[in-house]
């Protein structure tokens, strides 16, 4: 049956059609075309070479994702217990970041960071470096931070651990309160209530913190770019150099999203298994 | 007369100053259906909450079998609960739901006492569908929650409950959520349920049709305190105060005075009765319930009205005849036009004099019928706010 109000949703639905459908086909059309407009693989050929990005691109999400989960769901789940006036202190504090530009929060990170940055004159105020040097018989200046790929791990986290704090915090603390009275009067201790009920339960809001956290982290560019020093190039990287820099080569780098692309949403698919039915509904 | 099971002694419970509980003394007897009774903000729901574990009281004495279990958490009771909503845990279906009680359980070993083991899964399947039995459910183990109607979903969450063996049942207006129809069989079932195994229920509710229907005894409770106890008979045919009688089943509770024993006088007549002990002189209130009353022609009647609204109910007319200013209801099986002149007699038996009490003059007056039988009629609509801010 046609709802009278769908003709509302043509906007939506042309939006989608320019800027959603459309970009998807010209990706594919790039991908198996070469630089005179004829069929070829030969850009997927190419991407051999890349491997070492891919696999490094991957990696680093996933250590950032894990890191942001095991930070993120211990908090939520804190939170959820604290009181009305520090939950709503404690989220603000956790999105206040968020509101500033995200070039900024990354450059303050380099600062931070850098080989005279803010952290090493810290240590060397307060004698680490000095204390390192005499233990392990070394002699360096500073530690070096920038330009390694747990700096560029830290910058991820740093940016994506509020995507992963509220939709698990936005489910536990939606959590039928009775649930929890039920399974411990039916003898659960306060372990077993979190393993039986809060977990499972909570499931949900993890599998949609994941699939945010690890999607923007693995296309990421400028945090490799700033944090990395250049040396920890990361799938965005290798695709915006085919646009925007000296290698300029879209066909390549429309084949390498689109691999990209279809690795993520088999890892979303293989992941939304575990969570069955209603879950589904979370994945975004 | 079986013994005492639970005792609050001196019981009080104040959230942010306000006391929602005051000096609350009961005692539960082991095997009965004790139903607390009372409209919104009684503080019955607190009580349970008490008993059950999920609530301190701010001062007072909670005793299981004569030892103090006040800080005993919920999980270390041999209390178990039906919650108002089920509380059913939506991933497990039916089987596991049931189970969840026996798997968090561990006993001593039979070979070896010091060690503590869980319950073996072949004795753990036994009783579940011993209990799925008991409530009828047979056949549904792998259901979800989600695939169950209202009544099956209450089933599973007795079962639930009972399957860990506990001396005392809790429960929180479990069929608030059910439709008239299956309300009224389920309380039925609830009592069968009861004697088939023979422990304690404690049961709260608003309804007083439902408490007067399976309860041993009903405790009748207002602001925090208990107004009356007694079997449910006592309690219709014999209510303590205005509130009481109010509260169960309708009632007129008209000013009066006692003017000896088995002589009562209202408006400036006197009427044989059955009551005594009171002063003479004594004001009082008395009850007269809306079926005791009989409708006679005008030159018969001890007192005469005019017929001012009439409602049919099916079995009976609700009629509001208003004699002098003062509403009365009465349920008649005649026809009384509205605007009719009627006169009514009420045998000696039909009255009930209650001494005066903070409540008088707050009740039993059908000046505003409409309204309040709206009120009377719904009760499942207004569920219990009391305890929302209360939670850990």
């Amino acid at each position: 049956m046609r709802n009278k109000l769908s003709r509302f949703a043509i906007p939506y639905v042309v939006w989608m059609a320019l800027f959603v459908v459309a970009p998807i086909i010209m990706v594919v059309i790039y991908a198996f075309t070469s630089a005179n407009g004829g069929f070829t693989l030969a850009n997927f050929a190419r991407m051999g070479t890349y491997g070492v990005v891919f696999v490094r691109s991957f990696k680093l999400a996933l250590i950032a994702t894990a890191i942001c989960l095991l930070i993120g769901y211990p908090v939520s789940y804190m939170l959820s217990k604290e009181g009305d006036r520090f939950q709503r202190i404690a989220m603000v504090l956790i999105m206040l970041p968020m509101w500033m530009n995200f070039l900024l929060r990354t450059y303050s990170w380099m600062s931070i960071l850098e080989n005279n940055g803010l952290l090493n004159q810290f240590f060397q105020k307060i004698g680490v470096i000095a204390a390192y040097n005499s233990i392990f018989g070394t002699n360096i200046k500073y530690f070096h931070m920038i330009g390694t790929p747990g700096a560029v791990v830290l910058g991820m986290v740093y940016n994506y651990l509020p995507f992963m704090i509220l939709p698990i915090y936005s489910v536990i603390i939606k959590l039928d309160h009775s649930l929890l009275e039920a399974a411990r009067d039916l003898g659960a201790n306060t372990f077993n209530v979190f393993r039986r009920v809060i977990l499972p339960l909570s499931l949900p809001g993890v599998l949609s913190g994941i699939t945010m956290v690890f999607v923007p982290a693995v296309s990421t560019f400028a945090i490799s770019q700033m944090l990395g020093g250049g040396t920890q190039m990361l799938l965005g990287d290798l695709i915006e150099q085919q646009y925007m820099g000296g290698a300029y080569n879209p066909h390549l780098g429309a084949a390498i999203s689109l691999v990209m692309m279809i690795i993520v949403v088999v890892c979303m698919w293989v992941m939304n298994r575990f969570g069955e039915g209603e879950e589904q509904a979370v994945m975004l | 007369m079986s013994k005492e099971l639970i005792r609050l002694q001196n019981v009080c419970m104040a959230f942010d100053d306000e006391l929602v509980l005051d000096h609350l003394n009961l005692y539960f007897n082991d095997k009965e259906f004790l139903t607390l009774l009372g409209p919104s903000g009684c503080g019955k729901t607190t009580t349970l909450r008490i008993i059950g574990g999920f609530a301190t009281p701010t001062s007072g004495d909670v005793l299981f079998d004569g030892v103090r279990i006040n800080d005993v958490p919920p999980y270390q009771r041999q209390i178990n609960t039906v919650f108002q909503k089920y509380a059913l845990f939506p991933r497990l279906d039916v089987f596991e739901n049931v189970a969840f009680g026996l798997r968090m359980q561990k006993r001593p070993d039979p070979n070896n006492p010091k060690k503590m083991v869980k319950i073996p899964e072949k004795e753990i399947e036994q009783r579940v569908m011993e209990m799925l039995e008991v409530v009828s459910l047979k056949g549904f183990e792998r259901r979800k929650p989600e695939a169950l109607s209202g009544g099956q979903q209450q089933r599973v969450a007795i079962a639930r409950a009972l399957v860990n063996r506990p001396k005392v049942l809790l429960l929180d207006e479990p069929l608030a959520a059910l439709d008239l129809k299956l309300r009224k069989d389920m309380q039925i079932e609830l009592k069968r349920i009861q004697q088939q195994v023979g422990i304690t229920f404690i049961y709260v509710t608003h309804d007083q049709e439902e408490a007067l229907t399976m309860s041993d005894t009903v405790v009748v409770m207002d602001q925090g305190t208990i107004q009356q106890i007694g079997t449910p008979e006592d309690i219709y045919n014999e209510p303590k105060n205005a509130f009481v009688a109010d509260f169960i089943g309708e009632s007129n509770i008209i000013d009066g005075i006692m003017v000896k024993d088995k002589v009562v006088k209202m408006y400036g007549k006197e009427f044989p009765c059955l009551d005594g002990g009171f002063a003479e002189n004594e004001p009082v209130d008395v009850v007269i319930r809306p079926e005791d009353i009989d409708i006679v022609p005008v030159e018969q009647g001890q007192l005469i009205g005019t017929v001012t609204s009439v409602t049919f109910k099916g079995m009976q007319y609700d009629i509001i005849v208003d004699f002098r200013g003062f509403k009365w209801l009465i349920q008649t099986t005649d026809h009384c036009p509205e605007g009719s002149r009627i006169g009514i007699k009420i045998d000696p038996d039909g009255f009930h004099i209650m001494k005066k009490s903070q409540y008088s003059g707050m009740f039993g007056d059908y000046s505003s019928f409409s309204e309040e039988y709206d009120e009377l009629d719904d009760a499942s609509l207004t569920l219990d706010e009391e305890e929302s801010g209360d939670a850990e």
